[in-house]
């Protein structure tokens, strides 16, 4: 089992999204996360998917999104490509923990977004590992909501998948 | 020129050459049935008792021609009954085009009567599907659709078509018949390979699936096997493309094969597979699955290759085009040892056979009705079936003498879809049509015989009548301990008169030489005709493979007993 990053051109249409992820449920893939968005050119989104799985499940996985009309291209992303998060999360603001949580959104080069006698709201950007580390430091001072966007990525140099 | 939504679609389709639909009308295709009714001397409708009918006429119409089979349907309840008529023509890669009405785009999302989401319902058993929204993509959406039904690993597609779509105004021009997409040639290094490996094997077996069916290939393949001393088996689906005359073929493999053809599968050193998907009915527990073969697979759909069973080399191109390229690369060979083997099974086979028929004692069994059938149907007779056990022993003992003429539900296995597959095949191929049907699949959709009557569609019914749900009993008796849970049904229906009051002809036949004569007239008969054939409810389809086990654990006869 290995983690891996799928990255889909669709078309941009209704209903397209629900092909895609409806395949993944009628064939048993479990995924970790999926973002979709608009690209550079409107007529295509973009989908990212990350998951964990064997050899078996990644190409039984690319070769069904192949199959789906909508889908223009699938990639599974190189072994380093350029990921990126976003996560908004909620923790709890007091006297004593304030001045620990603020530096550590320093350190971290989060940001403060809302901040209330009791709650401070922090954005954070990342590799899925940073924020994965910061969620864990955030654990003792009390999170009270969070709130994850799943992974971007792009592959490293000036090729675009459109045309690989 | 300006025409109207509904009419478009009816242009469209007689545009791409369609000749005959099948469907049934209601509120939101109103319009529709307006332009089939005004262009009824173009394009032929053919009005079933049920929608799910019409959805299995048009699929058999597609088997037994190769053409994109139509069929049409209201919204809501309509679409709905369409659904085990797709889902079966997916499971089988056959090429169709379902059209059904929807309500009116503004009162789409609004839970409005008849209103069903028939897109999102059909999602995972079309080939690809469409609302369309737009009449201004109302032709070309119908034209891609048949392109894509078509093309590659064939399978339908559905068109769902809002109400003020079908009135709205729109140009329409005529255009040619939307063509197959060509699938990219193998590479020569790919040939080469599937070649050396070939040269090296001394126990080839070919083993061919639906793809190779619907391609018309059997004579490619019949020579091929003749130049390299192979033997042919094939999946149930690959049922038909080999006459059943030719000597190196071995009929079906798989959970109720051939005995001769699923062992000498076993035996082989190279599987050369033809079409094939590999199901789990086809090739048991797959960690067994021919262990000592090399496997070649040819197939249009690069998500076939190690899906289910891992191959040595997988070819994902024309399938006629790498097939023929294959064989004329190859030499001529001889395996005398293989030929011996073969035999030996051939003759294994032979004699469980005739101990079978010693201890039927002259009664009808099964087999004797489908011995009578082959003797009895004229050339190019169509045979379709119903599931159950009467679908096994036809697919075991009929004779077939060329491609598209069995017509039965494989991978969904769906009772109920022989006899409005039955009626869509012959009015599609204008030939002798028989449905092999059993007590419990023909009372499922048996409604259509009035299809049959009203349209004076002479199919011969053979109804293999032992009045229980035959193959899930024989299941019951195997490994559930004798234990009848609801298969044995009890009904008092008389066939005969079922028969009469739908204004077709009923007769029984309980013996062999009644069987025949009722079945001579019913060929006789121009009218479409119920025999009511009565067998004993112990028979067994022998040999079985038992669910989840591999050719090792087959049981040839009534007694469980295995290979020797």
């Amino acid at each position: 089992m290995s983690k891996f990053v799928i990255a889909v051109y669709v078309d941009n249409k209704a209903g397209v999204l629900t092909r895609v992820t409806s395949m993944f449920t009628r064939r048993g893939f479990n995924i970790d996360a999926l973002t979709v968005g608009e690209t550079e050119n409107p007529d295509y989104s973009r989908i990212t998917i990350t998951l964990d799985g064997d050899d078996y499940m990644r190409q039984m996985m690319i070769n069904q999104m192949k199959k789906l009309y909508n889908v223009k291209k699938v990639e599974v992303l190189d072994d380093a490509p350029i990921t990126r998060e976003l996560m908004l999360i909620k923790v709890k603001n007091n006297r004593e923990t304030r001045s620990d949580v603020l530096d550590a959104t320093n350190v971290y080069r989060a940001k403060v977004i809302d901040y209330t006698a009791t709650e401070l709201c922090i954005e954070i950007t990342g590799d899925p590992t940073k924020i994965d580390a910061f969620v864990k430091l955030m654990e003792p001072y009390g999170i009270l909501e969070m709130c994850r966007t799943g992974i971007v990525a792009l592959e490293r140099g000036a090729g675009t998948l459109l045309n690989k | 020129m300006k025409m109207t939504g509904a009419e478009i679609i009816v242009n469209t389709l007689i545009e791409q050459g369609v000749t005959d639909v099948f469907g049934y009308p209601g509120g939101q295709v109103l319009n529709i049935y307006d332009a089939l009714y005004k262009n009824s001397d173009r394009i032929n409708h053919i009005l079933t008792a049920h929608e799910q009918g019409a959805a299995h006429a048009a699929d058999g119409y597609s088997r037994a021609t190769g053409k994109v089979g139509v069929c049409i349907a209201t919204s809501g309840p309509g679409a709905t009954n369409l659904v085990t008529g797709i889902a079966t023509a997916m499971l089988d890669s056959v090429p169709m085009v379902a059209i059904t009405g929807n309500v009116p785009c503004p009162l789409l999302g609004r839970d409005s009567f008849q209103e069903i989401d028939i897109v999102g319902v059909t999602l995972p058993i079309t080939k690809h599907n469409y609302i369309v929204k737009n009449i201004a993509d109302l032709a070309d959406t119908i034209r891609e659709a048949f392109s894509i039904a078509k093309s590659g690993r064939p399978g339908p597609v559905l068109i769902d078509v809002p109400k003020d779509v079908q009135i709205a105004e729109y140009d329409f021009e005529i255009q040619p018949v939307a063509p197959k997409i060509p699938l990219p040639k193998a590479e020569q290094s790919e040939i080469d390979a599937a070649v050396d490996m070939i040269k090296e094997a001394k126990r080839p077996y070919i083993y061919i699936g639906g793809g190779a069916a619907g391609l018309g290939m059997g004579k490619e393949i019949m020579a091929l096997a003749e130049k390299i001393d192979a033997y042919i088996g094939c999946s149930f689906m690959g049922l038909s493309a080999i006459p059943n005359s030719c000597e190196r073929f071995l009929g079906m493999q798989g959970m109720h094969g051939h005995f001769a053809s699923s062992l000498a599968q076993k035996d082989s050193d190279l599987i050369l597979a033809v079409g094939v998907r590999f199901s789990d009915r086809a090739t048991g527990n797959a960690a067994k699955f021919a262990k000592n073969s090399k496997i070649i697979q040819l197939d249009p759909d690069f998500a076939e290759i190690n899906k289910n069973i891992n191959v040595d080399l997988g070819i994902v191109a024309d399938v006629y085009d790498s097939f023929t390229r294959i064989a004329a690369a190859l030499p001529r060979a001889k395996h005398p040892e293989w030929n011996e083997l073969v035999g030996s099974l051939k003759a294994r086979e032979a004699d469980l056979e005739k101990k079978a028929e010693e201890r039927a004692k002259g009664a009808l069994t099964p087999k004797k009705v489908l011995d009578i059938i082959n003797e009895k149907k004229p050339a190019h007779t169509v045979i379709a079936t119903d599931v159950g056990q009467h679908q096994m022993w036809a697919a075991q003992y009929a004779d077939f003498d060329g491609p598209r003429r069995f017509v039965s539900s494989g991978g969904l296995g769906t009772m109920g879809f022989g006899l409005g597959a039955a009626l869509g095949a012959m009015v599609g191929s204008g030939d002798p049509t028989v449905l092999i049907t059993g007590d419990g699949s023909f009372g499922m959709n048996l409604n259509e015989v009035a299809t049959a009557v009203s349209y004076n569609i002479p199919v011969v019914i053979v109804l293999m009548n032992n009045g229980v749900l035959g193959m899930v009993r024989q299941w019951q008796t195997l490994f559930f301990g004798k234990r009848y849970s609801n298969t044995v049904l009890g009904r008092q229906t008389d066939f005969v008169k079922l028969a009469e009051a739908f204004g077709a002809i009923g007769v029984r036949a309980a013996t062999p030489d009644e069987f025949a004569k009722a079945f001579e007239d019913a060929l006789a008969a121009g009218r479409p005709v119920i025999i009511d054939t009565l067998i004993d409810k112990d028979e067994f389809v022998l040999p079985m493979l038992p669910p989840g086990g591999s050719i090792d654990d087959i049981i040839v006869n009534k007694e469980g007993e295995g290979n020797e």
